[in-house]
């Protein structure tokens, strides 16, 4: 009897301080998201009011933030894509191919992984600079007779996005083709001795042989690309751009965070975060629901 | 012949493998070491040909990033609240994820659905209403003439390490599950309590996850920016990310590169040579907690 209090206690301490701080700061806040999404308040003021669906209606009205979801997912779907291709091929040549340097080219593909937004910010910028100091620019005079070209990458509305997928890009592949390579090396050699025996040639190979085996892994990265892309599109936008020129940089999360904390408008903000939640949400839900095979057993 | 042929073409392939490999070698390369030289560069350099090597080693930068930008203050800040984050999520992480993995009770599947969920909700979508809360228990506050949750190094570590919980019970109580049950039963047998178990059995047992735990973290609560830049406003406590932010903007608009790069310098520093040490466990490692199903 005495022992079973006792373990119920240990149970208790050990577990209250991670739950408390858990529900305070993660779970009551996410909650509070939807909740405040049918309010509309300023968020520094006591008066609010209760307004239900309205800041949904309004926001399918607001061409801001239509715009920022496209932009939104105009990123993902290409991160992702050209992420994913880059990631995986290198991946299986790194796995699959005797090639020498192995190791280094693991260890410098991940550097950009461990670098802060802020420096790959500070990066991009450098290489952006609408001036002929801008490294990009500079490398233009190579091909263009010394003249240094004056493109404004994050200045001009048409570009500024798919200067941001590039951004992405740069420092998503490195991740991806680690988690890739971790689950290549798992499968097992007579599988492609196999193949080969069969005449499969290497590109065969990597269709019936790796892409199989290691598709569990790459629906489970999908919604890892969603997620994440929705996230560092923002910090990136945040710390690039500003969501300009004009607004045509704004993402989805960018935009929240601009009514929710720069405009003060607090409901309608929380409007868009319970939107994005259900975006990326019903996003993952969809990739893994129409990326489902049936699992290979060995 | 028929192999010939076939090593012929093979030479071929690997030659356009090796480009491919070095061709983003080289991409990545080439821009992180621009910075290590553009923080040596003079001001006048910052006008010529982007790509010319520096010409000295100017190393007033690095004086002035501290003299005149307060990149001393934003070090100083970083290296508290990641460490007390880190702190904080160990003592709060590991006894929940322990028990979580080896006790059998009631509503012990609804606790783990709970970390599960976790994992799927973002700071980035949670900053805002996160900010107002404790704004709002500042305001409270305030009636007293207390100010206590806003521009405080500590609280911005109980946030980090409260959003890093899921993550890391998850983590750390796959690893506690898959430890055999021996360990614990012989403990039991000589004696000692369950606290005492937990502590000098299971902890030591763990080490390879809690290092693989704290690079994690080390590396997420030292390059974080979006909480500090909501939760902390006063210049001298903000932490070096937002700082150097807003070292950027300043310098950009002075026209005064060379300080911001000494500071990106050394906010990659430390992130890079931890790196070097330990990249190979921080890429096992990833792919421990990045396969969740």
């Amino acid at each position: 009897m005495k022992k079973s209090i006792a373990r119920r206690l240990f149970i208790t301490i050990c577990l209250a301080p991670a739950m408390i701080l858990f529900t305070v700061f993660m779970l009551y806040p996410t909650v509070n998201v939807f909740m405040m999404s049918m309010f509309k308040w300023g968020g520094l003021s006591d008066n609010r009011t209760f307004v239900g669906l309205r800041n949904f209606v309004s926001l399918f009205k607001d061409m801001n933030f239509i715009r920022a979801l496209q932009n939104t997912i105009l990123i993902i779907v290409l991160v992702t894509i050209i992420t994913m291709v880059v990631a995986i091929l290198f991946a299986s040549i790194l796995v699959r191919e005797k090639i020498k340097g192995q190791n280094f080219f693991r260890i410098i593909f991940y550097i950009p992984n461990i670098l802060s937004v802020v420096v790959i910010s500070a990066i991009f910028s450098a290489i952006y600079d609408p001036s002929e100091n801008g490294l990009l620019n500079a490398l233009v005079s190579l091909f263009n007779g010394g003249h240094a070209g004056t493109t404004k990458y994050l200045g001009d509305p048409n570009l500024v996005v798919f200067a941001l997928i590039a951004a992405l890009i740069w420092q998503a592949i490195g991740y991806y083709m680690v988690m890739y390579m971790a689950s290549m090396s798992t499968i097992p050699e007579h599988l492609y001795e196999a193949a080969a025996l069969e005449g499969c040639g290497k590109v065969k190979q990597f269709f019936s042989v790796t892409i199989p085996m290691i598709w569990d892994n790459i629906r489970t990265t999908l919604t890892f690309f969603v997620i994440s892309t929705i996230n560092l599109s923002f910090l990136f936008v945040q710390v690039m751009t500003g969501g300009g020129p004009d607004g045509a940089s704004e993402t989805v999360l960018s935009y929240m965070y601009l009514q929710a904390y720069n405009r003060s408008s607090y409901g309608y903000g929380m409007a868009i975060g319970a939107v994005v939640f259900i975006l990326s949400f019903t996003l993952s839900w969809a990739i893994n629901r129409v990326t489902s095979r049936d699992s290979i057993e060995i | 012949m028929v192999i010939r042929m076939s090593e012929k073409h093979f030479s071929l392939y690997k030659i356009f493998i090796y480009v491919a490999l070095i061709t983003l070698a080289i991409s990545i390369i080439i821009p992180v070491s621009w910075v290590f030289l553009a923080s040596v560069k003079t001001n006048a350099e910052f006008y010529g040909n982007p790509w010319a090597l520096p010409q000295g080693f100017n190393f007033q930068n690095f004086i002035d990033a501290f003299k005149i930008a307060q990149v001393g203050d934003f070090i100083i800040n970083s290296a508290l609240v990641t460490a007390m984050a880190l702190i904080i999520l160990l003592v709060v992480s590991l006894p929940a994820a322990y028990v979580l993995a080896r006790f059998k009770f009631k509503g012990r599947r609804f606790f783990n659905g709970l970390m599960m969920a976790g994992l799927f909700i973002n700071v980035n979508y949670i900053v805002v209403p996160i900010f107002l809360m404790l704004n709002g228990w500042d305001k409270a506050l305030a009636k007293m003439g207390l100010q206590f949750f806003m521009n405080n190094r500590f609280v911005l570590a109980l946030v980090y390490a409260s959003t890093a919980i899921p993550f890391t019970v998850y983590l750390l109580s796959s690893y506690f599950r898959s430890l055999p049950k021996a360990y614990e039963e012989a403990a039991e047998i000589d004696g000692c309590g369950y606290f005492t178990t937990m502590v000098r059995v299971m902890f030591r047992m763990a080490k390879p996850s809690i290092i693989t735990v704290i690079l994690f973290n080390f590396l997420a609560f030292w390059n974080e920016y979006i909480i500090s830049l909501t939760l902390v406003q006063t210049k001298a406590l903000k932490t070096l990310p937002v700082g150097l932010q807003n070292l950027m903007s300043a310098q950009k608009a002075a026209t005064n590169y060379g300080p911001m790069y000494a500071g990106l310098v050394i906010v990659m520093l430390p992130t890079l040579i931890l790196y070097i040490l330990v990249q190979r466990r921080l890429t096992q490692g990833m792919t421990l907690g990045g396969l969740k199903d």
